[in-house]
């Protein structure tokens, strides 16, 4: 049966997640302790805020040790936003801080044309292209729009893990699949309908 | 490529919502929680909650301007907690926010962002600490112009009461080197005058900076919000009373956007 633990690691809008999986009637809780991961069937890493801070606080916690020991049982993981991006190997986000290193990939800071009217952070809604079919696009079409907030991006990562990019001066990572590991650099929970979809599709992987 | 956005502003006051003109006058239009339905209807890009009761009264009591079936909201940190149940977008909330802990509350209930003005102007380096805190994306500093009859612009505080003796562009450039991950840029004196955005001021505000700006203050007509971005040069259109007073504004607001070939949702 579908278990959604959403964890607690501080600093992320963990109420925000919570409410959508309540509005799509989803069985879902908050975990604190990292002892309780072994009791869900899905996890959920939210995040906002900076790299090195996301990743002292699930260290300070014993949450890194714990996700990564459930993910390598086989357990479906899904990264949104800072989440997806402490799923990599480094982050370079005030120092370069080690990940969680389930991605074989590193986090840097969006490169931008130089002109006024690409500004950081990058904020608002893009359009999300979809380059590979997965099970998370179901019911969403191409080209769809999710609301984004970040300066920082995966650099480098292997192309068949890049299910999803967008545009902001350049190409960027937008959605990630490796296996039973996702992410997406966007917030599907503040994304409407069509994020509260991406949702649902996770939550019916089994 | 990313979308501008179009920003739907509620200013609440005692916990009602209202219209505000200048800073000064404020009409009174209903319990905030009715208007909530309609924004997902519309599937608005973002909606600011800005908080501009003076003391701490929330007037509960009055039942005439409720809406059917809705409890009147205690306090802001009510307001979030319902709100955030049933609007999934990216949700501003700003007013009286002194201490970090003030920050964590709101997002605890489900805010995305904060927009802090007073204190930032008191106290600069509170911008650097809820930067660091709860990371720039989250940290909105909200700045109240008023042009002065000479034709200078000078920054404001306590809800547009008092001269800072501030000019606006420095300050933005100051608030973004502080962490700041926006601007929502408000002029006092088109405030509910639907006579268009200062787009000088935006203008000045934009150049000098390398974050969003949000403008705000003096839409009267659809045509302002293009004006806005085009001329302005914002990275997204706000406003609060001409979404209140037409039927429909806001879809037909982003259909005008789209005829003038501007890239909206």
């Amino acid at each position: 049966m579908t278990h959604i633990g959403i964890i607690d690691c501080g600093i992320s809008n963990l109420t925000s997640v919570k409410n959508a999986f309540d509005y799509l009637c989803i069985n879902a809780e908050i975990v604190r302790n990292p002892h309780d991961l072994p009791r869900y069937s899905h996890l959920v890493l939210p995040g906002v805020g900076a790299f090195r801070r996301g990743m002292q606080n699930l260290h300070a916690s014993g949450f890194d040790e714990a996700v990564v020991d459930e993910v390598q049982k086989g357990k479906p993981v899904i990264g949104l936003c800072l989440g997806m991006q402490l799923l990599a190997e480094h982050g370079e986000e005030f120092g370069i801080t080690e990940g969680l290193g389930l991605i074989p990939g590193d986090v840097v800071k969006l490169q931008l044309p130089s002109s006024p009217e690409f500004r950081l952070p990058h904020v608002g809604w893009n359009d999300v292209q979809q380059l590979k079919t997965s099970r998370l696009w179901r019911s969403i079409d191409d080209n769809t729009a999710f609301y984004f907030v970040h300066s920082y991006v995966y650099g480098s990562i292997p192309d068949e893990q890049v299910i999803g990019t967008a545009d902001y001066g350049s190409r960027m990572v937008a959605v990630i699949e490796h296996e039973h590991i996702f992410g997406t650099q966007f917030h599907p929970e503040k994304s409407q309908k069509s994020g509260l979809q991406l949702l649902k599709n996770f939550a019916e992987l089994c | 490529m990313l979308k501008n956005r179009l920003i739907p502003v509620l200013f609440l006051k005692h916990g009602w919502l209202v219209r505000s003109e200048q800073f000064r006058y404020h009409q009174n239009l209903g319990n905030p929680l009715t208007q909530v339905g309609r924004y997902n209807t519309w599937n608005v890009d973002e909606l600011i909650y800005i908080d501009i009761t003076p003391d701490d009264h929330y007037d509960i009591l009055r039942d005439d301007l409720g809406g059917v079936g809705y409890e009147n909201p205690r306090d802001i940190l009510d307001i979030i907690r319902l709100v955030s149940k049933e609007c999934f977008m990216p949700l501003t909330f700003g007013g009286k926010i002194r201490t970090l802990e003030d920050i964590r509350r709101r997002l605890a209930l489900g805010a995305d962002k904060v927009t802090i003005n007073t204190q930032a102007l008191a106290d600069p380096s509170f911008i650097t600490a809820a930067a660091e805190e709860f990371g720039s994306q989250a940290i909105i500093v909200s700045i109240d112009v008023l042009k002065n009859d000479d034709g200078t612009y000078e920054v404001y505080t306590q809800l547009g009461q008092e001269p800072t003796g501030r000019t606006p562009a420095t300050w933005a450039k100051e608030v973004e080197e502080r962490g700041a991950g926006e601007i929502f840029l408000n002029s006092i004196d088109r405030d509910g005058m639907a006579n268009g955005y200062d787009l000088d001021l935006i203008r000045r505000v934009v150049d000098n900076t390398h974050i969003p700006v949000i403008a705000c203050g003096g839409v009267g007509k659809h045509q302002d919000f293009a004006r806005g971005i085009i001329e302005g040069g914002a990275s997204a259109v706000a406003a609060g009373n001409i979404f209140h007073f037409k039927e429909m504004s806001y879809p037909l607001a982003k259909k005008d956007l789209k005829k003038v070939g501007l890239n909206v949702r």
